[in-house]
């Protein structure tokens, strides 16, 4: 097999290179920058341009980093390596590994649906597809986050007609950028976690700018009227958020869904806005790789095996990995 | 239907029970007095019949999916509520608006328009509704449909909502909507109208429930001042004869005078406009039996002649609420208990009617040791009731106190582990437990309450990483945590493994100083079945 995983992780043992390891190995090659893919401790790191900010910023800025573009090739000991875009965060990835005819592709982790900003996903056709399952369940119907960021919006102004401000907790990478992007034309009365100014700062040296200002030390928390602020969800619930006065509080999350899970994180509004495919997109993805050979990796991975093999008569199986089975903090 | 879905998603949105209270007073100023009575019958969890069973509906929403049977099971394993796991499988306008709006009496109709239907007829009308709705109306639709549809408000809530809209007093608009009301033939004019009359007769009284005692006896000053009374587990009910009718509600509220023909008896000797106060219970040779033999009696349709010769009931009475037609609530407590006295001085109700004993004690200590074995004499402990009492409305602090007595408690081990549902869906919440029986563990009850959120979150990782197998929804874990399992009965059954069942099995403490080895034995709780069951 071209691909295998291995104690460290994804494995071509032809390239001898490593994708998205989660122990540290000579070579890796980076899908996104989501901590659980992109890990410490590498002497070598390839990944795409809007990738390698995000690696700086997070892993140091001393880390070996060499970037590709879209659809660039690169050739490692014979075998061909592509990055295409999986529409999950910016500067995300699927890897498409050719060898001698054989294809196969690491989505990573991607969506099909359109957030405004993040290139869209292209699906790539090969043999061999490994695909997350993080909602593989019939359960999980996402809207476009397009449309999602207009109830954002509206909320927000609900909330300022009452005076109260507006916490969003969202990941400081990918849904933070993509609702900033949302907002370009407003804006004022915007604040950001450090966590996502962060990002945002290192977004700039690959010419991305993003509106909102940065709540430092010196910010005056207790004079924000009205205004929206970007926090991940780690900040929830913690005596940094506490001193924004009255407030209310959604968190964007493909877990929202479900009732229970809304109900449990108590609070005010949760927005099902996922960076991650719902059922009927992965169903797509699956097919529009036109792949005999599914891998199925962290999330409902046992029933989507199964329903892929039933369903479109695939040779689906269930492949472990140490990636997170979820939209996990990621601070 | 919109409005009310609106309702439904703010109500949902927020724990402040003061903001309940105005989203709820704002939709009764804007919503249609029909509606009104809809939406009142929602909110307080008065719903029509759930119309079939969940198995062809399962079947139906799996297939309009397009999905198998099993993946639609997986699916309820997680989402944890079959209403919601419906709607959210044959939602097919998640990027659309609602349709055009329904009053939310056409709904009510059309579930029960759906009970008398064909099965076939039935799938054609419900493929309908799913194909035109989305969101929270659909999932209220299938909520309604599963028969399951309950909203994160209490009556209480509801009513002040209603006190304020109406500005009347909570405790009159509590009185008018007790017992079951239909919103087809209840207009809210009428139902709410400030005259007494037009109160309808079947109408019970709010029932006056007690607190359990949190404070010293000391506070509580002389107990000459107080009426004790046993405290019995039976279920709490109302007697109603008025206008030549018997009526007997429960606590639940809830009419059961079919279920308990031994009490028709009572039209004939009771005076019209009487109101009684007390607890049901099956009683034989002079002592009450077993809950156990009440609980074979409420699940039945039809009361056969060989139940009422084995599980006879009567009703240990305690306080008088209307006598004579005039409602006694305002009374002090000893002036209401000696008209009750003398009503049931009368010999021929005396065979279903049982005057609830003042016990008397000394002093509160000889109270208190009466209490700690109250097991003993059939009771589960005390009633403590101040003799100037007025009757009140709903649970308030200060004239009546219930003292129950401690627990009975073992130490039992964790075998399975099941997410729970509604707000613990996709959350270990639900565990067995078990006793040794030699070096074999084996269950003997399920508790689903008495851990902290932050002690779940903990034990749900525990769980996880400690699977040994996966029976669907069901893990059975690693033998190594013990819990201290509290229960108020003991009782012997068939249908158990061990041949006991408990009553209220909860946790009491999770034992993490303890290791499997030190959890109690199938003899422990034999030797208790010995001491405390029946």
């Amino acid at each position: 097999m071209l691909i295998t995983v291995s104690e460290n992780g994804w494995y071509c043992a032809q390239a001898d290179v490593y994708i998205d390891p989660w122990k540290p190995v000579p070579r890796a090659l980076i899908t996104h920058g989501h901590s659980d893919h992109a890990r410490p401790g590498h002497q070598y790191y390839l990944c795409h341009v809007d990738t390698k900010p995000v690696l700086k910023a997070r892993l140091g800025p001393e880390i070996v980093c060499e970037t590709v573009q879209y659809n660039e090739s690169k050739y490692i000991n014979g075998v061909q390596f592509s990055f295409h875009p999986a529409g999950h965060v910016l500067g995300s990835a699927q890897i498409r590994i050719e060898y001698k005819g054989e294809i196969w592709v690491i989505t990573g982790d991607y969506k099909l649906l359109p957030d405004g900003f993040t290139p869209l996903f292209e699906p790539v056709k090969c043999h061999h597809f490994i695909t997350e399952s993080t909602f593989a369940l019939p359960i999980y119907k996402f809207k476009a986050p397009t449309l999602i960021f207009d109830e954002l919006v509206q909320w927000w102004q609900h909330n300022q007609s009452q005076n109260l401000n507006t916490v969003v907790l969202c990941y400081s990478l990918g849904k933070a950028q993509a609702i900033l992007h949302h907002l370009r034309d407003h804006p004022n009365n915007i604040y950001l976690h450090g966590a996502v100014a962060n990002l945002n700062d290192a977004f700039s040296e690959n010419g991305y700018h993003f509106v909102g200002e940065r709540i430092s030390s010196d910010t005056n928390k207790e004079s924000m009227k009205g205004a929206l602020i970007l926090a991940p969800p780690s900040a929830f619930g913690t005596p940094w958020m506490r001193k924004f006065g009255d407030y209310e509080v959604a968190m964007c999350s493909g877990w929202m869904q479900l009732r229970g899970q809304r109900r449990r994180l108590g609070v005010e509004k949760g927005f099902v806005y996922s960076d991650h495919c719902d059922f009927s997109s992965l169903n797509e993805a699956v097919q529009l790789s036109q792949a005999e050979n599914v891998y199925v990796t962290h999330g409902y991975e046992t029933q989507y095996v199964q329903w892929l093999r039933e369903q479109y008569h695939l040779n689906a199986q269930v492949m472990k990995t140490q990636h997170d089975n979820a939209e996990q903090e990621d601070e | 239907m919109n409005a009310f879905a609106q309702l439904f998603e703010a109500l949902d949105e927020t724990t402040k029970t003061n903001t309940k209270v105005q989203l709820m007073l704002e939709y009764f100023r804007s919503a249609h007095d029909e509606d009104k009575m809809f939406a009142i019958a929602i909110l307080t969890g008065n719903k029509p019949k759930r119309p079939f069973s969940t198995t062809l509906l399962r079947e139906w929403a799996a297939e309009y999916a397009g999905i198998p049977l099993w993946l639609f099971e997986e699916s309820y394993f997680v989402a944890g509520d079959l209403g919601e796991t419906i709607a959210l499988v044959v939602d097919r306008n998640v990027d659309m608006g609602n349709e055009e709006d329904q009053p939310l009496s056409a709904v009510f109709s059309l579930i029960i328009a759906l009970q008398k239907m064909e099965a076939a007829e039935q799938q054609q009308a419900i493929y309908k509704e799913w194909s035109r709705l989305t969101g929270t109306s659909l999932f209220l639709f299938n909520k309604m449909l599963t028969g399951s549809l309950r909203v994160g408000v209490s009556k209480k809530l509801v009513i002040k909502a209603l006190a304020q809209y109406l500005e009347q007093d909570e405790g009159a608009i509590t009185h008018r909507m007790m017992g079951k009301w239909n919103p087809f033939s209840t207009q809210f004019n009428e139902m709410f109208s400030a005259s007494e009359a037009a109160i309808a007769h079947h109408t019970p009284y709010p029932f006056y429930l007690a607190y359990p005692l949190d404070q010293s006896f000391d506070d509580l000053g002389h107990i000459q001042d107080w009426v004790l009374e046993k405290k019995l587990d039976g279920i709490r009910g109302q007697i109603i004869f008025r206008n030549n009718e018997l009526f007997i509600w429960s606590r639940g509220e809830d009419l059961l005078t079919d279920k308990f023909p031994e009490f028709n008896i009572l039209q004939q000797y009771l005076p019209n406009g009487t109101v009684i106060d007390g607890e049901i219970i099956p009683w034989k040779d002079g002592q009450p039996l077993p809950f156990s033999v009440m609980q074979t009696r409420i699940g039945r349709k039809n009361v056969t002649p060989k139940f009422l010769k084995e599980a006879p009931l009567v009703m240990v009475c305690y306080d008088l609420l209307e006598f004579e037609g005039k409602d006694m609530r305002t009374e002090p407590l000893s002036v209401r208990r000696a008209q009750l006295i003398e009503l049931l001085a009368n010999p021929a109700l005396q065979d279903v009617l049982l005057l609830s004993e003042e016990m008397v004690f000394p002093t509160w200590e000889d109270a208190k040791a009466f209490k700690n074995t109250a097991r003993h004499y059939n009771s589960e402990g005390l009633m403590l009731k101040k003799r100037n009492s007025i009757y009140e409305t709903g649970r308030k602090r200060g004239g009546w106190w219930k003292w129950k007595t401690d627990p009975l408690s073992i130490d039992a081990v964790m075998i399975y582990a099941q997410s729970g549902h509604g707000r613990r869906a996709n959350l270990f919440t639900d565990y067995t437990f078990a006793v040794w029986d030699g070096d074999v563990l084996v269950p003997f009850a399920k508790a689903y309450s008495g851990l902290t959120d932050k002690e779940i979150d903990q034990l749900d990782r525990w769980i996880k990483q400690h699977t040994i197998e996966k029976f669907g929804p069901v893990r059975s874990v690693q033998a190594v945590q013990v819990f201290e399992i509290g229960f108020e009965g003991i009782n012997k059954s068939t249908r158990h493994k061990l041949g006991v069942a408990l009553r209220f099995p909860r946790i009491l403490r999770w034992r993490q100083d303890k290791t499997a080895q030190d959890a109690n034995t199938k003899a422990d709780l034999l030797e208790m079945l010995v001491l405390y069951g029946s």
